[in-house]
């Protein structure tokens, strides 16, 4: 039995190793209370940056619909969720699909090698008056300019998560008389399911990111629409709501999926 | 029972700037069924190449095998793989591991699961049988790969250094249990390593195999692994005269032939 009051020892570690939890926790402590002060001792002006309690103050008229608009913000949520998260699922259905084919084929690699590469450092905006022109003015287009945000990250991990499968791996599967498909099937897709996941955490951040884009045209609806409205009165205090409300949907759905993680991959840097 | 045929075996990597490498050259072997083949040699004498053939993971740029007078042309079950490093799928259960092969032939689930868990004794991995891969030993990942080949029942078991990376002690304990299970099984076993010791112990056939280019400068024919059978004290056989003699003997050839390869 060791003594509880011996002190445990302490050698060497790797750089950064340790829970970083209560630093955070601190750090998000001393922004609400520099926002306070900033705004209550008169160093920012309203217009530029409204109290904490207006905020708050914004997020109940708006649940109530008492804005711009006169739609509720649980209206303007749900909009934008259904699609982003109709977008993210096309993505992910399409895209892993054709990112493990580009790991296991020279042919498939070459296919869809170049238009990926293309289109994926574009800005969405600068390609969304050409969505417009083709898929109007309606859901169609919006959804389709976050698939297309969602759809190259995913491409590219799981095309990437391919490769962390080793060849005795697959090896040992064909020596125990698995045909090539069950190897893709039953070998590489669970050995690239951790990187897919990841890529499925950073598409769906491109997800959110690109949702002001969509929500700028012809949209009555939706949180990004609720900003851009909001700042052509400016509404600061809406907008901040607005921007809070979205980090705040997207931060708690990538904690999701790192639970996800944990439990679909839970061998994830341990082999 | 199965035999093994080896006919003008050669094998020759295209490098990438056109240069090219003969890993193999002419490898003639005639393995009599049941016996226990160990390959020895030192690190680019083309060892794991014979295996990688014999396995079907490599095609050979001339020559053949023959397994019961059959041409071994890719992978197949009838050859169980023991690797190196234990290729197990960290996704799977250790019995899950053990009967990947039958599930992927269509076996049905519960007849599969009876065949891995009997395996899993086999290797005294019973107990371990829902652990995740990766909260079992080295040894224990080693044990369960033989049992996954084990369970598909294959005629020949193919092992590439599986023991390398183990301790010592677990080496020791893990080579008994391969005799054993050679004895038990009947099998022939085709064996890679770089020990000595581990070669003598558990090979009826040793084939010494020298490098540039790989080729097999030496057979023996040994009998310390039939011996430990009988006395169960592996200790007593590796420090018994002759085990010692023999010892020295192919460290001599060994040393001899590298000496003429670098010489």
């Amino acid at each position: 039995m060791a003594d509880p009051a011996m002190k445990s020892t302490k050698g060497y570690r790797i750089p950064g190793e340790g829970s970083s939890f209560a630093i955070s926790v601190v750090t998000v402590i001393t922004l609400l209370a520099l926002w306070w002060a900033a705004t209550h001792l008169g160093w920012i002006r309203d217009l530029f940056l409204p109290t904490p309690e207006k905020i708050v103050t914004a997020f109940i008229d708006a649940m109530r619909g008492d804005i711009q608009g006169g739609k509720p913000l649980s209206e303007h949520f749900m909009w934008s969720l259904i699609r982003v998260f109709s977008a993210f699922f096309f993505a992910v259905v399409t895209a892993v699909p054709i990112g493990v084919a580009m790991g296991v084929s020279r042919v498939m690699r070459g296919i869809f090698d170049p238009p990926i590469e293309f289109y994926r450092p574009l800005p969405p905006l600068a390609y969304l008056p050409l969505i417009v022109i083709w898929f109007g003015i309606d859901e169609t287009a919006k959804i389709v300019l976050i698939y297309l945000a969602c759809f190259a990250p995913l491409a590219m991990a799981a095309r990437a998560g391919v490769k962390s499968v080793t060849i005795e791996q697959i090896n040992a599967a064909y020596s125990m008389g698995a045909s090539r498909w069950q190897v893709i099937w039953h070998v590489i897709l669970p050995a690239a399911l951790p990187e897919i996941l990841t890529g499925m955490r950073i598409a769906i951040g491109f997800g959110w990111t690109t949702l002001v884009a969509a929500e700028m045209v012809a949209a009555t609806e939706g949180l990004g629409q609720m900003v851009l409205n909001a700042s052509n009165f400016l509404r600061t205090d809406i907008v901040i709501m607005g921007i809070v409300v979205i980090g705040v949907v997207a931060y708690l759905f990538d904690l999701l999926m790192r639970l996800a993680e944990q439990w679909l991959v839970p061998w994830k840097g341990r082999v | 029972m199965s035999s093994l045929e080896i006919r003008d075996l050669s094998v020759n990597y295209e490098g990438s700037k056109g240069q090219s490498t003969l890993a193999l050259s002419s490898v003639n072997l005639s393995i009599a069924p049941g016996e226990f083949v160990v390959a020895l040699g030192a690190s680019g004498c083309g060892k794991t190449t014979l295996l990688s053939c014999i396995a079907g993971f490599i095609q050979p740029s001339a020559g053949s095998i023959l397994l019961d007078g059959k041409p071994v042309l890719g992978p197949g079950a009838e050859r169980g793989v023991v690797f190196q490093k234990h290729a197990l799928m960290p996704w799977l259960s250790v019995v899950e591991n053990v009967e990947f092969g039958l599930r992927m032939r269509g076996v049905g689930r519960q007849a599969r699961r009876a065949i891995a868990l009997d395996k899993l004794r086999l290797v005294q991995l019973e107990k371990y049988a829902n652990y995740p891969i990766y909260q079992i030993s080295g040894g224990m990942q080693q044990r369960a790969g033989v049992a996954r080949a084990l369970a598909s029942d294959p005629a020949v078991m193919l092992m590439d250094e599986p023991l390398g990376a183990l301790d010592a002690l677990t080496r020791a304990r893990i080579q008994d249990l391969i005799v054993d299970l050679w004895w038990q099984t009947k099998k022939m076993f085709f064996f890679i390593t770089h020990s000595v010791e581990e070669a003598l112990f558990l090979a009826t056939e040793l084939i010494v195999m020298t490098p540039s280019p790989g080729r097999i400068a030496h057979r023996f024919k040994l009998d310390f692994s039939r011996q430990f059978i009988e006395c169960r004290d592996s200790r007593a056989v590796k420090s018994s005269a002759p085990f010692i003699e023999m010892r020295e003997k192919v460290l001599a050839l060994i040393h001899e032939d590298s000496g003429a390869a670098h010489g």
